[in-house]
């Protein structure tokens, strides 16, 4: 364990030595894995997070707010903090962008999370996790944050749950001086996250707020930002939103000769696409194949020649597991489907998986 | 017991090839069933398990700082055993085997699990979960059966050696965890074949050297060093407690495959087995412990071990809920459910330990046994 922040001079040589002691006590496990019974938010220990409260935000979006550990770093505004977080005691991975203007370190942070459809994890969120719930977290990250000197003319095309990274941008007041306006879409006035917020910026003079209530207008077009904001390709430009949006935005930009001044921000959801079968990458031994749906990607890896552990071959003993960086296999006794994204630490049975879709194993 | 396929009443003449298939399915779906319905009770559980261990041994070793007065001595000693017997049992032996990794929480998986035991975590996992679970009670390829040094079936041919097994199997029970980890090496094979230079033994020997040392470093040298002027009585303190985790261990191990009423098969008879016929030989090669909720946290639901054996990678605290089905499947098939109190599966292993250092008694019955072709497993019903 080297957790533990090094300190220059003989104080800090004593407590490494202090905690080399420490360890030879607690083997075969580690000191602070005692510690984390009574102080999993410490410093030094894994990063993570407790849930301090959960407001509603509109009828499918709530937020989510979470006092970090001492080994929490800060963010800026826009940026997005991983979240590991027990549903149905299974761990899963998802990225929300911090809402919460940075502030002390000891601050609590906050994430805003709108439940979709079958989300196994925003609904969770929403609707199922209470406060005192411990999560784990990864320290903020993304380039979708404000430049310094902030530019003096700003424009913010968001739509559904791509209004928080803004969000976090406008409370952090660093836009103070700037010429601000916000086009945003929604399905109903109702929709808008952080609706009340917004329009009170807005009659403030803080910021000038385009609504899009697409239930009743439609789509937007971003043709039509022509007249809704005339000056919209001189402005810096966040946008962040659905993919088609965001698609139609880049076109938009390039075609006018303006796309330096676009920044997009993508939510990538969670879409593997699975089928029978599938193109298989063993990373580390930069070996790739097509494995067929009902090979075993043990099976698939020995016969291209990757140096596979594997034990009993028939899915007991757990000799041959591997980590599945990302992509999708399916269990072949009950064809139960396992996908996975980079981070999601999904570890998978290689002799009794096949591949179902694009895969990459770490190997 | 004997090799299945000898016996003048084979206890599964009565199955077609049809029925074993059936069998399998029915306790797939058993197996299904437990895997759709897990979630945080189960989380919870295990989690409740390994804070309260921790907190127990955490305990039990501060009032070891005080061993010089008796009352310290022996409340530390009885933490500490019942601590070790729990990381050993309940805790590491079910998350070495995959049990948890479904929560992908990367502290508590099979991959990275390491626990207090002299044999390293990735050693024991080969031998055991590969070799033991997969070829259980196969005479001549599970080495559990008498772990090498013993004869615990008739038809592991007699040696004089085997006279003084009651003997070995006692200092085995006291001294259970290096037992385990020189069986894990395959020490005695690896020693006397002159494969004591071959790489991949030395390696694993280095490893298991290792994990030794800091285990011994820890219970026999820094907590009593720590102790100050109890120093010997903790030293003492530790020894009792890995004596006690040693001998309970050691027991319940001896009850999951050694008592009466558990079979045993052939080399041959695994020979294109099918799904069906593995979950057979699980099911007559394992006994339960019948018992209170507290002994069979403390066997780590080992005491459940035909429910272990048929489904190796599921909870430990869904065995006992399914056992009753499981049961149910075994009347229904007309087959034997073996089962009984401790000490009457201690005192049966023991029993056959004291009588199979002895020669088989000659009798024509079993001595004329070999010269006919016997049914195998895979050709029941066929």
């Amino acid at each position: 364990m080297t957790a533990t922040v090094p300190r220059p001079g003989t104080k800090g040589s004593l407590r490494r030595r202090l905690w080399r002691l420490a360890e030879t006590v607690t083997t075969p496990v580690l000191p602070g894995d005692y510690l984390d019974l009574v102080a999993p938010l410490r410093a030094g220990a894994d990063l993570r997070g407790r849930i301090v409260d959960v407001r509603p935000e509109t009828p499918d979006a709530a937020t989510v707010l979470i006092q970090p550990g001492r080994s929490w770093r800060g963010h800026l505004p826009g940026q997005y903090v991983r979240l590991g977080v027990d549903v149905d005691g299974v761990r899963q991975w998802r990225a929300y962008s911090v809402t919460s203007p940075p502030g002390r370190r000891t601050d609590p942070i906050s994430v805003t999370v709108k439940a979709i459809p079958d989300g196994v994890v925003s609904n969770h969120l929403v609707r199922r996790v209470r406060p005192g719930t411990i999560v784990q977290l990864d320290q903020a990250c993304g380039d979708f944050v404000l430049p310094e000197p902030v530019p003096t003319r700003v424009l913010f095309l968001t739509a559904g749950s791509g209004i928080t990274p803004v969000a976090g941008m406008l409370r952090s007041g660093a836009l103070a001086g700037s010429d601000v306006v916000l086009v945003h879409s929604a399905p109903t006035a109702a929709d808008v996250v952080f609706g009340a917020e917004l329009r009170q910026l807005a009659d403030r003079g803080v910021i000038r707020l385009v609504e899009r209530h697409t239930t009743v207008e439609g789509l937007l077009d971003v043709a039509e930002l022509d007249s809704l904001v005339p000056d919209h390709l001189e402005r810096q430009t966040w946008a962040c939103g659905p993919v088609g949006l965001l698609d139609a935005a880049e076109e938009h930009w390039s075609s006018r000769g303006c796309a330096e001044r676009l920044h997009t921000e993508r939510f990538r959801p969670t879409v593997i696409t699975t089928g029978e079968g599938g193109t298989v990458t063993f990373t580390r031994s930069s070996v790739t194949v097509e494995a067929a749906g009902a090979t075993p990607l043990l099976d698939a890896g020995e016969n291209a020649g990757v140096l596979m552990p594997s034990g009993c071959r028939m899915g007991i003993c757990f000799g041959c597991v591997l980590p599945l960086r990302q992509g999708a296999v399916r269990d072949l006794r009950n064809g139960q489907l396992t996908t996975a994204l980079p981070g999601d630490g999904v570890r998978v049975q290689t002799c009794v998986s096949a591949a179902a879709g694009r895969c990459e194993l770490e190997i | 017991m004997t090799v299945i396929q000898k016996k003048a009443d084979n206890p599964i003449a009565h199955l077609s090839a049809e029925d074993i298939e059936t069998l399998g399915k029915e306790l797939d779906a058993i197996r299904q069933r437990v895997i759709d319905s897990r979630g945080e009770r189960d989380a919870a559980y295990i989690r409740k398990i390994i804070s309260t261990q921790r907190k127990l041994e955490v305990s039990s070793r501060v009032v070891l700082l005080f061993s010089l007065f008796p009352p310290a001595w022996i409340v530390g000693t009885a933490g500490l055993a019942v601590a070790k017997i729990l990381e050993n049992m309940e805790m590491g032996h079910n998350i070495l085997h995959g049990q948890w990794d479904w929560m992908r929480d990367p502290k508590i998986h099979s991959t990275s699990w390491e626990w207090d035991h002299a044999t390293p975590a990735e050693q024991w996992k080969q031998s055991h979960n590969e070799l033991h679970h997969r070829y259980t009670n196969v005479v001549g390829k599970d080495n559990d059966l008498g772990y090498g040094i013993m004869r615990v079936d008739e038809d592991q041919p007699w040696h004089p050696a085997y006279l003084g097994q009651p003997f070995y199997n006692f200092v085995n029970a006291c001294f259970f965890e290096y037992g385990v980890a020189a069986y894990d090496l395959d020490l005695g094979k690896n020693l006397k074949d002159g494969r004591h230079k071959n790489p991949e033994f030395r390696a694993k020997l280095r490893a298991a050297g290792r994990k030794v040392r800091r285990q011994v470093l820890k219970d026999y040298l820094i907590h009593p060093l720590l102790s100050g002027p109890s120093f010997f009585h903790t030293m003492a303190a530790t020894f009792t407690a890995n004596l006690i985790r040693n001998l309970w261990s050691h027991s319940v191990i001896m009850c999951g495959h050694f008592p009466e009423g558990v079979e045993t098969f052939a080399k041959t008879s695994i020979e294109g087995e099918t799904r069906g016929e593995w979950y057979l030989r699980q099911m007559l090669g394992s006994a339960n412990i019948s018992g209170s909720r507290l002994l069979h946290i403390m066997t780590g639901n080992l005491s459940y071990q035909i429910e272990h054996h048929l489904f190796p990678d599921l909870p430990s605290n869904r065995y006992q809920e399914i056992a009753p089905e499981v049961r149910a499947l075994f009347d229904r098939y007309g087959l034997k459910y073996t089962t009984g109190s401790m000490p009457r599966q201690v005192f049966s292993a023991w029993k056959k330990v004291f009588r199979l250092a002895l020669p088989n008694p000659r009798r024509s019955d079993t001595s004329s046994t070999d010269d006919r072709p016997t049914p195998t497993l895979a050709t029941v019903g066929a």
